[in-house]
């Protein structure tokens, strides 16, 4: 444990945020979880190897060891990576945000693999994306066809699976995002990085780990110019306390102030 | 040259009478290893020999400043016991020789002189220059420029938020690259170079020393030559993710009792930084040059003195904590070497396995380069200031389709949307990015205080060129107009010099003037400048780039939820505030028409200061919440860019008609340029609270029509459609140089 922040309110949901040499949105995402959520967070070091005591551990955005060789091909050997094997199969939720995802793929915790942008640049943006699957831990807060308003950053963030995963993936609704545009249309113009069939995030089957490319960490405050991403961070509030209640008999989870789902203005 | 060591004054970039004073101070002949120090050391990017006596006029002081110039950056106070540090830094030889890693490093040399002052480095903000957009060369230089920038700052986690783009054909050779860090520390953490303490630890952190950038503050003092290919050593690679790992290794010791000071390794490699803090200390430094790690078998002691390869960082430590700082490096992943001691005689010794090879007094190594005197320049003769301003040589007549001069004037290389350079920043990261690139000047909150930081930038080379005087009150007057058109108060200053060979008499004088229009501005304005960097000898086969001050300013907004925006809103009444006529001479649409440049607009500061101060009061009463300074493009291109911004439009009425019927040319008044002028959206409802606040602080103020609907329209003389000014703007700047 790097850093401890213990929450505020009654019930609370531990997060653990990892940091790798070369992560930079830790702390971004600490600030949302510990400043705007009040719920414990610890900062974790790469070179953990025990998670036990988390409800949700995050992978945040950044360039993990630097992004050599390939985004999150280095990172998947840390040794926190075991840890968070054991973690996922222990039913726990694994989230994993821009490069997080990348390393949640490299590591085979989700399916398929990222390419660089179509358009060979680094790309950073306000984007829609539409839920596609509302029965996740992450996205149950929303519901499907919900369009959200979130930034990306990325440059290598052309997800791609073969024609016959794609056909799994859909069959098993892992595809919880997609890229659209303000009406939710999922069009090629509306996709800001080539990535197959608009994917924009995935869950494997167990619907525990989960990967995106948006940054909902920036969009999760007002003064930022806007609020949607708040609503996957509450939607894993609300399931883990919810669980937490179930098993030790606690109140039922504090009310956020959610925010509308769709077209928060900003900017 | 390796192997013989057999090293003439003249190949380091020593005058005779250089070598002269270093043999009478020292009392004998350098050896090559000296001879090299003092080549970096006195060349004019490490020693200002030129540049200095003109610095030394720029106001440095201020209520809020905490550390002026000769630091590794500068600090204000912006309250909550927070200290802001700023500097902004040139890397245009490395650039113009390759693009993408010269720009690379030069974000990596920036960040390291924030995070030397134990500051978490905020954001970046970057100044471009390129030449005519025709020539070949000129987008290879930009996408690997914009591309270097994008690579480091995004990998180290440092967003960039602010730039500006221009294109000049001035630039061909010689393009531009400034960059300019901020950072935030407690101000009672403010980490300084001042070394101390006999014994003390010198330790070298982060990356090893290899053959990359050898002397290169020597290349970055001369001429760039028509080899310049060959001249590919002298520019380092750059390795952020080693940067990023420095920056909190760094961090982590700010405040820790047994860290004494911090030093970056920047120009002329270890020679500069042991020399540096030995000097600034007033005590001394001993290194074995043995102890340096290598990432390459057989330098030459040297070498390794020499090396610039980037990311590494010295560190003095208190003497017996060494061990247990080594391992907070080790932690990171950064490899450290104790590598000296600091001593108390003055010197700065270098020994090679016990071995001194190389003893020199570190005051006169550091600032003993003599001052550059100027020639008397050439007798030419000045213009009269009384005669009539030039008229054109040719007539030009007004043209009859405004609205077709309004698109191809937002089609024009400086003025198009530069949408497709800042998307390839992450200009968010660090979660403060309240208003972005694209939105106006950028504001950044700083978390836990309800207060924000804003940035601005200032600088025109069109301006510099006709008349260097107004050219540098321009620029700190125009970054600190951006800042105000956020509703910011500007609290401080930094600038980059650009300029040619200044032993040119012209280039001399353009210097001074520029210097003096920045002193009278920065006084007038009541900003102080708190940092800055020069670049000289910009030029190629004798041609010089134009003069180019680049100016960076910010601003402090008490309130961070209350600013202003670019972006017009519905329902709003436009409004100018400062004089509604423009001038066509040295301006983009002078430039568009192929008019050639006349004498600039006359800057009047007393205005350009009561302009400001009547926007920051309308902003922060709430009045104002749309506010963009009227540059390039004038005033008609001030109303397209908030209308573009936020995609609502603007209805006027013939506010051109009283200048017109005094005279003026309505294309003058459109699209003319001119200081201390700003457009500003208010409530409908408030427009007493604006005529009110002109009249408060004696500024010209124009009710200039509506906001609403999808259409810019001037009366009866100009109407366009948003779709189609859209399409010009946003666009062109993808196709630049095509055809």
């Amino acid at each position: 444990m790097i850093e401890s922040r213990d929450g505020l309110a009654g019930v609370s949901v531990r997060f653990g945020v990892v940091v790798f040499p070369g992560s930079n949105c830790e702390r971004d995402t600490l600030h949302v979880l510990t400043d705007v959520l009040r719920q414990p967070a610890d900062l974790i070091s790469h070179e953990s190897t025990d998670l036990s005591g988390y409800d949700c551990v995050i992978l945040p955005g950044g360039f993990a060891h630097g992004d050599y060789l390939r985004a999150g091909a280095i990172a998947r050997f840390s040794p926190v990576m075991r840890a968070v094997e054991r973690l996922a199969a222990d039913g726990r939720l694994v989230w994993g945000i821009c490069n997080g995802f990348q390393v949640l793929v490299e590591a085979g915790l989700l399916p398929g693999a990222m390419l660089q942008n179509a358009g060979l640049r680094f790309v950073c943006r306000w984007v829609h994306v539409r839920v596609d699957a509302d029965d996740t831990p992450y996205t149950h807060s929303t519901s499907s066809g919900a369009v959200l308003r979130m930034p990306i950053a990325h440059h290598e963030g052309s997800y791609f699976v073969s024609p016959d995963q794609l056909a799994r993936l859909e069959q098993r609704r892992q595809i919880v995002l997609r890229y659209c545009d303000a009406d939710g249309a999922a069009t090629p113009s509306a996709n800001p990085n080539g990535s197959i069939s608009s994917i924009a995030g995935v869950c494997n089957e167990a619907r525990n780990v989960f990967g995106l490319m948006p940054h909902p960490e920036r969009c999760a405050e007002p003064i930022l110019g806007g609020v949607d991403g708040r609503l996957l961070f509450e939607s894993v509030l609300s399931r883990t306390s919810e669980r937490h209640a179930a098993t030790d008999g606690d109140s039922r989870p504090r009310a956020l102030s959610a925010a509308p789902g769709t077209g928060v203005a900003g900017g | 040259m390796r192997a013989a060591e057999r090293v003439s004054p003249a190949d380091v970039g020593l005058t005779k009478a250089e070598y002269q004073r270093i043999c009478d101070t020292i009392e004998r002949e350098p050896n090559a290893i000296e001879l090299g120090m003092f080549g970096v050391l006195w060349s004019e990017h490490c020693s200002y020999k030129h540049s200095k006596r003109l610095l030394r006029r720029l106001p440095s002081a201020g209520a809020r400043v905490l550390q002026g110039p000769g630091e590794n950056a500068g600090a204000v106070d912006i309250g909550d016991g927070l200290a802001a540090v700023m500097k902004i830094e040139s890397h245009n030889h490395p650039s113009a020789v390759e693009p993408f890693q010269g720009a690379a490093t030069g974000v990596g040399g920036i960040l390291r002189d924030i995070f030397a002052m134990g500051a978490r480095p905020i954001a970046l903000a970057d100044a471009l220059c390129f030449g005519d957009v025709q020539h070949p060369r000129t987008r290879y230089l930009l996408d690997g420029v914009v591309g270097g920038i994008a690579f480091y700052g995004n990998c180290v986690g440092v967003p960039t938020v602010a730039g500006s783009v221009a294109f000049n054909p001035g630039y061909t050779s010689n393009p531009l690259v400034n960059v300019l860090c901020l950072g935030l520390v407690p101000k009672d953490r403010i980490v300084r170079s001042l070394a101390s303490g006999a014994g003390n630890a010198v330790v070298l952190v982060g990356s090893a020393t290899g053959r990359d950038g050898i002397a290169g503050a020597s290349f970055a003092s001369a001429e760039l030559s028509t080899e310049r290919e060959e001249e590919r050593p002298a520019v380092q690679v750059g390795n952020p993710f080693l940067e990023k790992l420095l920056i909190e290794a760094c961090l982590e010791l700010v405040g820790d009792p047994d860290l004494v000071a911090v030093q970056d390794l920047g120009a002329a490699g270890l020679t500069g930084a042991v020399t540096e803090i030995a000097a600034h200390g007033d005590c001394g430094i001993e290194v074995d040059v043995e102890q340096v790690s290598r990432r390459e078998r057989g330098m030459t002691s040297r070498e390794v003195m020499l090396s610039e390869s980037q990311e590494r960082m010295l560190v003095i430590v208190r003497r017996g904590a060494e061990s247990r700082i080594l391992r907070v490096f080790k932690r990171w992943g950064l490899h450290s070497d104790v590598i000296g001691r600091m001593t108390d005689d003055g010197i700065v010794r270098i020994l090679q396995s016990g071995t001194v090879v190389a003893e020199l007094p570190a005051v006169f190594l550091s600032r003993g380069a003599p001052e550059f005197v100027p020639l008397q320049p050439e007798a030419t003769p000045t213009p009269d200031p009384m005669l009539p301003r030039e008229e054109p040589v040719r007539p030009l007549p007004v043209p009859q389709d405004l609205g077709a001069t309004l698109l191809d004037l937002l089609a024009a290389p400086n003025i198009c949307s530069r949408r497709p350079v800042f998307e390839q920043y992450d200009h968010m990261v660090q979660t403060n990015t309240v208003a972005a690139p694209g939105e106006g000047a950028t504001v950044l909150r700083v978390k836990g205080t309800g207060r924000g930081l804003v940035l601005g930038l200032g600088g025109n080379a069109r301006v510099c060129a006709a008349d260097p005087w107004t050219g540098g009150a321009l620029a700190v007057a125009e970054a600190c107009r951006n800042v105000a058109c956020a509703g910011a108060e500007p609290v401080a200053l930094t600038d980059c010099l650009n300029f040619g060979d200044p032993e040119r008499p012209d280039v001399w004088k353009s210097l001074e003037d520029v210097v003096e229009g920045m002193r009278e501005a920065a006084l007038a304005l009541g900003v102080p400048i708190i940092s800055g960097n020069v670049s000289l000898y910009n030029e190629t086969m004798g041609v010089a780039i134009p003069p180019t001050p680049i100016v960076g300013a910010l601003g402090l907004l008490e309130d961070v939820d209350r600013h202003a925006r670019a972006g017009f809103r519905h329902g709003q009444t436009a409004w100018l505030l400062g004089p509604l006529g423009g001038t066509i001479a040295c301006s983009e649409y002078g430039a568009l028409r192929d008019w050639e440049d006349g004498a600039p607009p006359p800057l009047d500061l007393a205005l350009e200061r009561r302009v400001q101060a009547c926007v920051r009061d309308l902003v922060a009463a709430g009045v104002v919440q749309s506010a963009t300074d009227v540059s390039e493009g004038g005033l008609a291109g001030a109303l397209a860019e908030m209308a573009l911004t936020t995609g609502v439009g603007v209805a006027c009425t013939d506010f051109c008609a009283s200048a017109v019927a005094s005279g003026e040319r309505v294309d003058a008044v459109l699209f003319g340029e001119g200081p201390a002028r700003v457009v500003v959206g208010s409530a409908s409802d408030r427009a007493d609270a604006v005529a009110a606040a002109a009249r408060a602080w004696s500024v010209p103020c124009t009710r200039l029509g509506a906001t609403g609907g999808d259409r810019i329209e001037i009366a009866r003389i100009l109407s366009v459609s948003l779709g189609d000014v859209n399409e010009r703007w946003a666009t062109s700047f993808d196709h630049l140089g095509d055809e």
